[in-house]
């Protein structure tokens, strides 16, 4: 079977390269617009690019915290009789 | 006489009994032209009150058309055109006609001038919905069809006390906008959120609709949830307590969605933070929010629907729901993995897709009114769509490792409703006035800023960023996330049986204390008419003339002594 070059890792390596140039462009690219920041919060420099990387770290740490108290195996309900 | 005006709503309704009865390709024309016939009467229908009747003496207006109810009735017509194409192939024949029912219910609701008419379509959407599920004919449906059949005519009930209790109040039937002012108008707004799915009831949705058949689901996605999201835009706007209750919804969503195994069950959580921004938009009760909240249930409908299709082909083709069961699949499904792909670009908001236009002004209307709080709630969650539905859907279902699957893409039926919605969901994106000029409000917003481009695409490519480097931790495991229908699975059935078990038993205890009081009773008492005791003893004459000459004394003591 023919691989797709997906499959292959020096591709994928080129994704990687080229998604975090964008990300470093992104932020560069702030100095040349003219934000019209509502708060003094978002005036701070890259506030949305670090403001979503905490949100998400945080969002991902809250699910774990409430997945260890919550998460059963997924044919909980169908144990036993009690549904 | 004026001229008469059919209901877009009934004739879709009816659409689907043809359906039902029709065989071959009687029943595909029927399938994909009654939507088409709904749409043309929405589109055409003039603005107004168009059916009137009185009905013990209140005014009932089944059929009253203005710019927000055009709107959602065009979504929603639009969604039965999609869905019933993407459905042709379903072998339930029962399918197809519930979901015209629903979604003809819907319509009825959107169109709907007064509360009573309100009530009828919302107890049809809730038997068509309901049948929906039952199509998919798993035990497991079924079941699950059952609690969301409760759920949902709990919150009938509910609905239906407040509307009793309002018209009681006003005098008046009329579907307006409320204060919040008396005990009625709180039980209509829970009806409302019972549907939208919010808490504490909003396991109903993540329990049910994954349960659907592949095109069930596609269905299901759209009308319940949005309905309560038109009915809360015509009588709560402005209504501070929404924001709150939506940003609850907002961040639930992503938590469960980030926890979630199943791939449909993850788009399920994400209605729920879907309708959030809407409810939080119609909390807010600016035009621009207002605006926004319509706009939003709008586009979310159609990359939903996407979203849900492509995940109903999986499905189809694979047989398999869960994601550590899943991978790799756009080796061979390219069409279904791209269709995914722009439906998860659009709900994540990306710029040039449908999703930026509408939600970006949910945020503006946060921050124009200095809801500093709220604005950075949204933001987050914005940043938190992209990693629970924007990636991980698309990552988990059709990339990560490879599961060795190789099915085609499914057959054109079924892909070219993906394409019709992945292609709105683009030009909506890049033509915005289209949908602008529908608004309820007059629409000043500019979305494409360079300020708004470059801020939004710095959130999503950082939250991006966040996923990837995060993989480790978001690892799928076989499992599910106890939510508050635990409550009504396990702890009161478990109640239910624990009580059911004590009052038998102590039934049993009673009776038993009973039995033996009765029968030790009634020893004693034969026991005192036997020969020689205390009734059947023989006394002797001066005994008894001594009693009464006591009692003639006591007699005389306690009533002559004075």
């Amino acid at each position: 079977m023919k691989k797709h070059w997906l499959d292959k890792p020096a591709n994928v390596r080129g994704l990687w390269r080229g998604f975090l140039a964008v990300l470093a462009g992104l932020l560069v690219l702030e100095l040349g617009v003219a934000l019209h920041p509502h708060f003094a919060v978002d005036a701070i420099f890259g506030f949305h690019a670090w403001y979503g990387l905490l949100a998400c770290a945080a969002m991902i740490a809250v699910a774990k915290a409430l997945g260890l108290v919550l998460r059963r195996p997924d044919d909980y309900y169908e144990r036993g009789s009690h549904d | 006489m004026t001229d008469f005006y059919p209901h877009p709503g009934i004739v879709l309704a009816l659409g689907g009994l043809l359906v039902a009865v029709s065989r071959g390709a009687i029943r595909s024309a029927a399938v994909v032209l009654s939507p088409v016939v709904a749409l043309a009467l929405i589109w055409s229908l003039p603005e107004g009150v168009l059916w009137r009747t009185d009905l013990l003496g209140y005014s009932v207006v089944p059929l009253e058309v203005d710019r927000l109810s055009r709107l959602f009735a065009l979504v929603f017509g639009l969604m039965a055109f999609a869905g019933g194409w993407f459905a042709l192939r379903q072998a339930s024949p029962f399918e197809i006609p519930s979901a015209f029912l629903y979604a003809g219910s819907a319509i009825g609701v959107t169109l709907a001038g007064d509360l009573v008419s309100v009530f009828v379509w919302w107890e049809l959407m809730a038997i068509g919905s309901t049948l929906v599920i039952w199509c998919s004919g798993t035990p497991a449906s079924y079941r699950a069809s059952v609690r969301y059949l409760m759920v949902h005519l709990f919150g009938g009930v509910v609905l239906f006390a407040g509307i009793t209790g309002h018209i009681i109040d006003t005098g008046s039937t009329n579907f307006a906008p409320m204060s919040l002012d008396t005990a009625s108008q709180w039980l209509i707004l829970c009806g409302f959120l019972v549907n939208a799915g919010a808490p504490p009831l909003s396991a109903w949705l993540a329990d049910a609709y994954p349960e659907a058949s592949w095109s069930g689901t596609v269905f299901l996605s759209a009308f319940t949830t949005k309905t309560a999201v038109y009915t809360l835009l015509r009588c709560f706007p402005g209504t501070e307590l929404l924001i709150w209750i939506g940003l609850f919804m907002i961040f639930y969503g992503i938590v469960y969605a980030l926890l979630e195994n199943d791939m449909r069950r993850i788009l399920a959580y994400s209605i729920v933070n879907q309708v959030g921004f809407m409810v939080v938009g119609i909390g807010i009760g600016t035009e621009l929010a207002l605006n926004g909240a319509a706009a939003h249930a709008f586009t979310h409908i159609i990359y939903k629907a996407l979203l849900l299709m492509s995940a109903g082909s999986v499905l189809y083709a694979t047989g398999r729901r869960k994601c550590s069961e899943l991978g790799g699949l756009f080796h061979s499904m390219p069409v279904t993995t791209l269709c995914g792909i722009v439906g998860a670009l659009a709900i994540s908001s990306f710029p040039l897709t449908s999703g930026f236009i509408s939600k970006s002004m949910v945020s503006q209307s946060a921050a124009d009114g200095h809801l500093q709080l709220v604005w950075l709630g949204l933001t987050a969650a914005s940043a938190g769509v992209f990693l629970h539905a924007g990636i991980k859907f698309p990552w988990f279902v059709f990339f990560q490792k490879d599961s060795g699957l190789r099915p085609a893409d499914p057959p054109g039926s079924m892909r070219w409703p993906m394409y019709l919605f992945a292609a709105l969901c683009i030009v909506l994106g890049l033509f915005p006035q289209l949908l602008y000029s529908m608004l309820p409000y007059r629409v000043t917003y500019e979305p494409y800023t360079m300020a708004h481009v470059l801020t939004q695409l710095q959130l999503l490519l950082f939250s991006g960023l966040a996923f990837f480097l995060a993989l480790p931790y978001l690892k799928r495991t076989p499992t599910i996330t106890l939510d508050a229908d635990w409550t009504y699975r396990i702890l009161l059935t478990r109640a239910a049986h624990i009580a059911a078990d004590l009052y038998g038993r102590s039934r049993e205890a009673v009776a038993a204390l009973a039995q033996s009081g009765v029968e030790r009773f009634t020893a004693a008492l034969s026991r005192q008419h036997e020969p020689g005791s205390l009734l059947t003893r023989p006394r002797s004459t001066a005994s008894m003339g001594l009693w009464i000459m006591l009692l003639l004394l006591a007699h005389l003591v306690l009533y002559h002594s004075s």
